[in-house]
């Protein structure tokens, strides 16, 4: 079986927002549109019009709701390879296919060995990996390795496209072994997460939490106490309005 | 790892990067198409657009499956079996052309408003609105009356703009964010940007939506509002902002008409009216002389309060005091509002104070000196940072122009429109409110082989600028401008078909449509839209004589037009996003782009506008053909952007204009102006001076530049209008004043609606049913990831939603006893509708949706006869009917806002019942409406398998 370097000299991954992420599938699409024409190439569609249009995607996004009632928050939920540190997906691959990289931690899988035995996909916990039934290979997240280091690209673009794509700001790539670095800093502040740490796999992109909204109802700011001083105690509303109105107007040009 | 293989990491992406603009949506994003071997290999945001500054959404970032989708039209054609069959035969452009201007033609030379002329999801307006009148119609529209007219209109009668399309959020600097009900898929990338930023700063954000989806559930705070009940819910906002005195009266004096003096003299001809001055203008009390003023004077120290004896004896109020008494009243206290939205009093109660918290508690201080328009010098620009938007979602009701206007409203009271902070107006707006433009197409107006006089579009003041005979009969086909729709200032596209098979108020010869689907989801009732566009009369010949259309997929619509027209993709053609039309602009910098073909069409079709301006030649229309009948524009589309001009200097394309391409806004016109756009990535950006960024209704440094550059008439302010005098003009025509009066039957109608004060009443169509047998509200949301009927067609859009389900909440599902993907009925007064239910909790318990359009028609788009769109996929469009119940007088009114005709589609009431047949499938079912001629679909995309390797 493939054996993972001892150690990578950089942890990259992705560090998703969830409390900024809309659901609006960019993510999804834009990796769908850059990996269908480039290492990974072609991802697949079969029945494309049809009944039952399926393909290989190597982002997904999952929009569900947690908990009921008046607690309850809508999720919306990207996901893709996370690039264990620790990852079973590599070490069950019998020809060696799949690997991680030791210059950046990056899992790949090698198209030119892999005999789509989909061992693989079993291994994994997170549905991470996308057998493509066309070429007989499994497909995954290549953290856009052949555009983060492509030189024949500006610099500012060196990033995955699902990351160069997102609207709102709710992905960063980046280092997440440099304690230093703009992802681990966010991670930091935030409390990030990685994806069911149980099992074991240490992986490694994060996911910062949603920010708690306010219950219909709640109290955030306290009640101020009326801002004129000049509120005659007595009388309607209206009649306190006008009398408001006229003495904050008062003496001015 | 010594075994580790070798990766080519410099593949470049393609051989060439084309700049052009997204067609995807509406948000008309900058992208840079990367192609490789002439084929897209991706499209990426541009860094440098003012839209979407490099970022692109889910649907752009699927454009290659839109580009390459198999449901495009190959070819003209000309039907050959019945209509709705699908039969045609592909013929030539030259018989196809011929064939348009002849029947074009003939009638323009006989009764040019036999011509209806509407075009959908258009945007060359300005191009398409020259045409409609250069050809003498006054059926001319695009798709703004059952999109958001309620929301242009309701702006632009207020205060020149709106927050759909014509301003932004002030996304870096705005503290407070309310974001009423939007269409998510074409509000797309500048709100997601925006909504990221505000996140980001923590800022907060309260969504007010009977649906918590998509921006609502990255909400701060969600309102789970009852449909049509915003108005209820802003009313009492309002009410706690007059009754805890957190409104800005400085502002308020400075920019509205809050001080001016509104006549009160029941039944009077003049009552409610603007007491106005020898000078015709309308008058305030001037507290420094003790006297009447005129109100454009800057000299003065108007009066907020107070009731004031005219010179002829009569009394008259200020605006603010008649505003305070509505929204002061009972029926508008968070108590009173609370059972009918939803909304829990205390709720109402908080939010108001956290707006009014953050307006005077936390005002945002610019050093940035400006002068104001009559010439006051300004140290500072001072802001209340709590901003708004509202779209659709306020829009779709027949109660939501007053609750637009009620909208813009509260934000004017809180000080905060174009402010540091605020709203900002995007350029060329703001306008004068409402704008200077009245609608043409009177029927005198319209003679043979004449150009109407004027735009067809407009802003009527009062009766007297209907477009009606003097016996009441409507001039436009859609009944616009008319009684049953006087302020339409987007038209009523919903009811064309409809008023056309039943000739009413006349029978037309040809129907020309472009980019509507209305024989599936851009129509109310689509049964009976298709029994409108297949009816014959005693003669056995169709009660619309000739329809033509153009699209650049199979649409639905298709098959029932005799002449098809096939239209480019958005990669294959040339595009002007005007300044005279709908802005790309936003706050800060006035913008206009163009699209060129990035890819050459591999199919015998042509781009719409070229094939416009090619019949506008044809048949001699003075804008198209020079007096020998020659074109004018014969190098089409591009040329036509360069060289057209609208009045001297004024083009369709305001950047690097002038000879030696130096000027913007005015210049003559630039041979090399599209180079000058394509070397600048397809768009020019105009970037206004810092004094000129805010207050722009009212600063004299940006009113004289936009009057410079052609964008205002005169340098005079916009002046907020939270008394709207012309609905009053139209009321007392209901009340027996004037020589123009509606006819009886419509007298209530008008005097109800046109409040001169904004005001809540219920969506017209429950006001007409008995609540007990349609409970339940029926919305629809828009997917992020599909623009209308467009995603389908894309193999990759369509994995992520290919059959919606009808979303409600958790407590209607156990009380008619389903759990997830049960089949329900869902019935309205209209029809039926047999669809699956998803339960959930973020939803209004009164309230059921689903995703808007998903649903389609057998043998369309391209897809196979067994899709889940088809057969799972359901409309809500069945259930709602393009007329309100028969209110007693024999006479059935669309169903639409009564002031505007904006389409109510989301005042629809329904029942829901389990279904009991244990049949599965949706209902109803239409029969496959052919397939164009066009192949069968690929079963298999394996897209980019060419590109593998090393590159070009």
């Amino acid at each position: 079986m493939t054996s993972l370097p001892e150690k990578t000299n950089k942890k990259l991954g992705l560090v998703i927002d969830l409390d900024i992420c809309v659901g609006c599938q960019a993510c999804a699409t834009s990796c769908k549109e850059w990996n269908t024409g480039g290492y990974s190439a072609p991802l697949s569609d079969h029945d494309p019009y049809g009944a039952d249009p399926s393909g290989a995607w190597l982002n997904r996004v999952h929009s569900y709701e947690v908990g009921e009632g008046a607690g309850s928050k809508t999720v919306h939920f990207p996901r893709s390879c996370l690039h264990c540190e620790e990852p079973d997906c590599v070490t069950v691959c019998p020809t060696g296919a799949s690997y991680k990289r030791e210059e950046d931690g990056i899992v790949l899988v090698n198209p030119e060995t892999c005999i789509g035995c989909k061992l693989c996909s079993w291994a994994c916990p997170y549905g991470a990996r996308e057998y493509d039934y066309d070429d007989g290979v499994m497909k995954k997240c290549t953290l856009c390795v052949d555009r983060i280091y492509n030189e024949t690209i500006p610099e500012v673009d060196r990033i995955p496209a699902c990351v160069r794509a997102c609207p709102t700001g709710a992905r960063a790539f980046g280092d997440l072994g440099d304690p230093n670095s703009d992802v681990s800093k966010s991670v930091a502040k935030r409390g990030g997460y990685g994806l069911l740490e149980e099992f074991g796999y240490k992986p490694v992109n994060r996911y910062l939490p949603p920010r708690m909204g306010l219950a219909p109802g709640g109290d955030r700011v306290e009640t101020p106490s009326p801002t004129a001083s000049t509120v005659k105690p007595n009388g309607s509303a209206i009649e306190r309005l006008f009398a408001w109105a006229d003495q904050a107007l008062s003496g001015k040009a | 790892m010594t075994d580790e293989p070798a990766i080519d990491l410099n593949t470049p992406v393609g051989d060439k990067v084309a700049k052009t603009t997204c067609y995807m949506c509406a948000c008309r994003c900058g992208i840079d198409v990367h192609l490789r071997n002439g084929k897209v290999r991706y499209i990426e945001g541009n860094r440098d657009h003012p839209v979407n500054q490099g970022v692109l959404c889910g649907k752009g970032s699927a454009g290659i499956m839109q580009h390459y989708s198999p449901a495009r039209l190959r070819a003209p054609m000309k039907r050959v079996g019945p209509r709705g069959s699908g039969e045609f035969e592909e013929i030539s452009w030259e018989d196809a052309l011929g064939l348009a201007g002849e029947w074009l033609g003939s009638i323009r030379k006989t009764d040019p408003k036999r011509l209806a002329f509407f075009t959908g999801r258009d945007q060359s307006q300005s191009l398409t609105g020259l045409w409609a009148m250069q050809f003498g119609t006054p059926n001319f529209a695009a798709h703004g009356g059952f999109c958001s007219v309620n929301m242009a209109a309701g702006g632009l009668y207020t205060f020149g703009g709106a927050f759909w399309e014509f301003g932004d959020p002030d996304w870096e600097l705005t503290k407070y964010f309310m974001l009423f009900g939007v269409a998510e898929d074409h509000a797309s990338n500048p709100i997601k940007i925006g909504i990221g930023q505000l996140k980001e700063r923590g800022a907060k954000v309260v969504s007010v939506n009977p649906v918590r989806t998509g921006y609502n559930a990255v909400a701060d705070e969600w309102v789970g509002i009852r449909p049509g009940t915003d108005g209820l819910f802003v009313g009492a906002l309002i009410h706690e902002m007059f009754r805890n005195q957190t409104i800005d009266l400085d502002y308020l004096i400075r920019y509205t008409n809050s001080a001016w003096l509104v006549i009160q003299d029941p039944g009077a001809g003049d009552d409610g009216l603007f007491a106005r001055g020898e000078d015709g203008e309308p008058m305030v009390f001037d507290k420094a002389t003790d006297g009447f003023a005129s109100a454009m004077s800057a000299d003065t120290t108007p009066a907020l309060t107070g009731a004031r004896k005219l010179a002829d004896g009569r009394t008259a109020r200020t605006v603010f005091e008649l505003m305070a008494e509505r929204f002061l009243a009972d029926e508008y206290s968070p108590e009173a509002i609370a059972e009918q939205t939803g909304v829990e009093a205390k709720q109402v109660r908080r939010i108001a104070r956290e707006l009014a918290d953050v307006a005077f508690e936390q005002e945002i201080v610019l050093d940035q000196p400006w002068t104001d328009w009559a010439g006051r010098r300004h140290d500072k620009m001072i802001g209340r940072p709590v901003s708004m938007h509202a779209m659709r979602g306020v829009s779709a009701h027949s109660n939501g122009f007053q609750t637009c206007r009620m909208i813009h409203i509260l934000q004017i009271l809180l000080g905060s429109i174009d402010c540091p902070g605020g709203f900002r107006y995007k350029p060329p707006y703001p306008r004068q409110a409402p704008p200077w433009l009245l609608p043409h197409g009177t029927l005198e107006e319209i003679r043979p082989d004449e150009p109407l006089g004027g735009p067809h579009l407009g802003f009527p003041l009062g009766p007297q600028h209907l477009l009606l005979d003097g016996d009441n009969n409507p001039s436009r086909i859609d009944k616009g401008f008319s009684w049953d729709a006087p302020m339409s200032a987007h038209g009523l596209m919903h009811m064309v078909i409809n008023n056309a098979a039943k000739k009413d108020p006349y029978d037309i010869d040809v129907l020309f449509m472009y980019m509507a689907n209305m024989a599936w989801n851009s129509s109310m009732n689509v049964p009976g839209t298709i029994d409108n566009l297949t009816a014959k009369g005693e003669d056995g010949e169709y009660v619309i004589p000739k329809i033509i259309y153009s699209d650049a997929y199979y649409s639905e619509m298709v098959p029932y037009a005799d002449l098809i027209l096939p239209d480019t993709t958005y990669l294959e053609r040339w595009d002007c996003i005007s300044l005279l039309d709908r802005p790309i602009s936003t706050a800060e910098m006035a913008a206009d782009s163009i699209r060129y073909p990035v890819v050459k069409p591999d199919r015998n079709v042509r781009g719409f506008q070229e094939v416009l301006i090619d019949l506008g030649a044809r048949i001699g229309l003075p804008a198209f053909a020079n007096e020998d009948g020659s074109p004018k524009f014969p190098g089409g589309y591009s040329d036509y952007m360069v060289n057209h001009q609208r009045k001297p200097g004024i083009g369709p394309l305001a950047g690097w204009r002038g000879e030696d391409g130096s000027q913007f806004g005015r210049g003559a016109p630039n041979p090399d102006q599209l180079e000058r756009y394509l070397e600048n990535g397809s768009f020019f950006a105009h970037e206004l001076k810092p004094e000129q960024a805010y207050f722009k209704h009212a600063n004299k440094d940006y009113l004289e530049w936009a009057v410079e550059v052609g964008f205002r008439i005169e340098a005079r302010r916009t002046i907020f209008q939270l008394y709207c005098e012309p609905l009053q003009a139209f009321r007392l025509a209901a009340e027996g004043h004037g020589p123009r009066q509606p006819p009886d039957g419509h007298r209530e109608r008008i005097r109800k609606h046109f409040d001169p004060l904004p005001f809540w009443y219920p969506p017209l169509e429950e006001s007409m049913l008995e609540d007990a047998a349609f409970p339940l509200h029926a919305i629809t949301q828009r997917p992020m990831h599909m623009y209308h009927s467009w995603g389908s067609q894309n193999a990759w859009l369509r994995q992520i939603t290919a059959a919606n389900r009808l979303y409600i909440h958790r407590s209607l599902g156990a009380k008619i006893g389903v759990a997830d993907d049960d089949w329900v009925w869902l019935s309205s007064h209209q029809g039926r509708v047999k669809c699956q239910v998803r339960l959930m909790d973020g939803v209004n318990p009164d309230t059921v949706w689903t995703w808007n359009a998903i649903g389609k028609r057998r043998g369309a788009w391209g897809l196979s006869d067994d899709s889940p769109e088809a057969n799972q996929g359901f409309l809500l469009n069945h259930l709602i009917s393009e007329l309100l119940p028969e209110g007693g007088g024999g006479y059935r009114y669309s169903n639409s806002d009564p002031i505007t005709g904006q389409a109510a589609w989301f005042d629809l009431r329904v029942a829901i019942e389990k279904a009991q047949d244990g049949v599965q499938g949706t209902q109803p079912m239409f029969e496959p409406a052919g397939t164009g001629g066009l192949p069968p679909s690929p079963e298999k995309v394996a897209y980019g398998a060419e590109f593998k390797g090393s590159g070009s």
